[in-house]
């Protein structure tokens, strides 16, 4: 005991006097919950918006008021002829042009139908696919509460409704997405890391030549890293409550559980790698490229996995963090209880006693 | 029957190391052929060698490190691929590259390696007393920012630092001082009148007088096996050191007559083994002004190791 105590601390030494990887590993939770959270949204925000109204009258006025109360629309400039669009977009000033028929509000009324042109900047495609979605609805809002008003209310009107995320805040999806992915990182590459290094720099020879038991090697590896992933944890956690709003919906513990889990199984997957290399760079390169681009791409944090070929679909199952992400929203966002992840929480299970029985068995006792 | 000596007589229980026939092979290189020796218990047994000989693929086969492709060794009585935790416990070993912590101080090493084999800096203090004042000066100066010596030093008493029966020193001093070398050896016949086997590989053949017993290792192959002054007495052949004022040329001349033997350049002069008792050092010397060379001096020397390992090694 006081032997894994001691190992544990000397664990502790080196990673606190490195200090700017510990400082890498403790900011990149925050980094990248600012990243996702304010810099690399995909809800497009204050796009500027020019009005063209030939014939100003009640009908365009109510729709531009609408248009320019919405967060995703600033209304910047009134234009009056058909000849500005184009040099408005060449300013770029506007990144939407709003152009109503003449008479807008007088053809509403007499043949119940009328005219809204949407003129979209498409240099960024899908930014403009969802700014003029977003206009559209604005406009498809307007046109419903005319029909209100009118004396044929039995019209039905198709709703959509987005359920837990009305707003598409896509916070919703990353916040998960970034957890699986940072305590990937921090467990198993750091942790291999840590292993190969004792390697790499002959340690390991000294250490295996004494009544040192393999077991505590490896538990005092994994110690510090487990710590610190659970200080990475609560991070997370404040800055997605208190930073970007997103509730935890369902129970704290649950969530906790199934955290631990994962760590657990990154942990496992770190200590697999460590016995498979020899040297720092190749665990660096197998944990960044064998573990982290799938976790990235195949894990359902950017694209979703129902869109992929069944074989990638197929693949993912094999991803720790494919289930943890999954796990976590239905805890989180949907505020699901601990049974309803049950098939989560016993794939990431099966695959941590797998992951351990493997490592420990490659865990060599000699050099070769 | 744990114990190796239990089967065999009693004797066995004299040697720290006992190997027999061991060998190993890294895919088509031999590494070791055949290797067979025994260390006596409270011995200083020196592996002498270049560089790739092999010694320290010895040395980890010892230290229960790597298997060997054959044979048996045992170290304190113990098989080292049966009962290698037994002997884990019991030898200290310091590789051949400074295998310590550089991101942690001196005294933290120590106290890191002392908990490792369950005892304290102060358990036996008296062991690496000698050796550790040295550097308690820098007790909290990180080891990867210590003198080659120094870290020499730290390195010996984190071998030391659990009282082991057999001590293994792959190289210690190799890239180390003179001044440090020769410190250093003073350490080990301390370290030798405590009871501790010490088996200690090293390329410097100068350093193999101060070994109660040595082996001559080249290309996996033990070449001889005996006390330093046996080795040097058993040289066979008149041993004389030559110059001129043109050495390279000198080398040349020198192989080409069928007389001299053998010939290398030792430093600023150029030994030759003669096994002709009618040469004399006349004919040598009217050979060589036959052959233009100009200051010529010629002198017979004692032979030293590493012309016993140059002779050894060429036949």
């Amino acid at each position: 005991m006081k032997q894994l105590m001691s190992f544990i601390r000397k664990e502790f030494y080196h990673i606190l006097r490195d200090k700017p990887t510990m400082l890498i590993l403790l900011g990149i939770p925050i980094i990248q919950i600012i990243l996702f959270g304010y810099a690399l949204t995909t809800e497009v925000k204050n796009t500027q918006v020019a009005v063209f109204v030939p014939t100003n009258d009640e009908a365009t006025q109510r729709i531009v008021e609408k248009i320019n109360a919405s967060a995703y629309f600033d209304v910047v400039k009134y234009i009056h002829s058909s000849k500005e669009i184009q040099p408005t977009f060449n300013d770029a000033k506007a990144k939407l042009v709003v152009v109503f028929e003449d008479h807008f509000a007088q053809n509403l009324r007499r043949t119940g139908s009328a005219h809204v042109q949407l003129i979209a900047d498409a240099t960024d495609p899908n930014a403009a696919t969802s700014f003029t979605f977003y206009a559209s609805n604005i406009i498809a809002s307007y046109q419903k509460e005319l029909m209100a008003e009118s004396k044929n209310p039995y019209q039905i009107i198709p709703e959509v409704k987005m359920l837990y995320n009305p707003q598409m805040i896509g916070a919703y999806n990353f916040v998960p997405g970034v957890l699986g992915m940072i305590m990937l990182l921090i467990c198993a590459m750091m942790t291999s890391i840590a292993i190969v290094r004792e390697k790499e720099m002959g340690t390991m020879e000294v250490l295996l030549v004494s009544p040192m038991k393999p077991i505590y090697t490896i538990l005092s590896k994994i110690t510090p890293y487990f710590v610190l992933s659970c200080v990475n944890f609560i991070t997370i956690m404040l800055l997605s409550v208190y930073a970007l709003k997103v509730p935890i919906a369902g129970s704290f513990l649950s969530l906790v559980v199934v955290s631990l889990l994962y760590i657990f199984v990154s942990l496992a997957l770190g200590l697999l790698v460590s016995t498979l290399t020899s040297s720092q760079q190749a665990a660096m390169l197998i944990s960044g490229m064998g573990l982290m681009i799938p976790v990235m791409l195949l894990s359902g944090m950017i694209f979703p996995i129902e869109n992929m070929p069944i074989a990638l679909q197929w693949f993912s199952k094999i991803i720790p963090a494919r289930w943890y992400i999954s796990a976590v929203k239905s805890i989180m966002i949907q505020g699901l209880g601990i049974t309803s992840v049950l098939k989560e929480v016993s794939v990431l299970g099966f695959m941590s006693l797998v992951l351990v029985a493997i490592s420990l068995k490659k865990f060599k006792v000699r050099l070769e | 029957m744990s114990r190796y000596q239990m089967d065999n007589e009693n004797i066995k229980l004299d040697f720290a190391i006992k190997c027999e026939s061991v060998s190993k092979n890294y895919k088509k290189n031999e590494a070791l052929k055949d290797i067979k020796f025994d260390v006596n218990r409270g011995e200083i047994f020196g592996i002498i060698g270049p560089d790739g000989a092999g010694k320290t693929t010895l040395f980890r086969i010892l230290t229960t490190l790597i298997l060997a492709d054959s044979g048996i060794a045992l170290v304190d009585g113990f098989d080292v691929v049966n009962e290698y935790k037994e002997i884990r416990k019991r030898v200290g070993y310091m590789p051949g590259r400074f295998s310590l912590y550089q991101d942690l101080t001196v005294e933290e090493n120590l106290n890191f390696f002392a908990t490792v084999f369950n005892t304290t800096i102060e358990e036996n203090y008296e062991l690496i007393k000698d050796i550790y004042v040295q550097i308690e000066p820098f007790k909290n100066r990180r080891a990867g920012k210590l003198s080659g010596g120094m870290k020499q030093k730290l390195a010996l008493c984190c071998a030391l630092i659990h009282k082991p029966s057999v001590l293994f020193l792959d190289e210690p001093t190799t890239g180390v001082d003179p001044v440090s070398r020769k410190e250093f050896w003073g350490m080990l016949k301390k370290l030798k009148f405590s009871g501790i086997t010490i088996l200690v590989s090293t390329p410097y053949m100068d350093e193999a007088s101060l070994c109660d017993r040595i082996a001559l290792i080249q290309n996996g192959k033990f070449l001889k096996i005996d006390t330093p002054q046996n080795i040097v007495t058993q040289y066979e052949n008149k041993l004389w050191a030559v110059q001129s004022s043109n050495m390279p040329k000198l080398l040349k001349d020198l192989r080409a007559n069928y007389l001299t033997e053998k010939c290398f350049a030792f430093g600023d002069k150029h030994h030759v083994s003669i096994d002709n008792l009618q040469f004399t050092q006349e004919i040598l010397r009217d050979y060589l002004l036959e052959n233009g060379h100009t200051n010529i001096e010629i002198s017979e020397i004692k032979p030293s190791v590493e012309d016993c390992f140059m002779q050894l090694s060429q036949s």
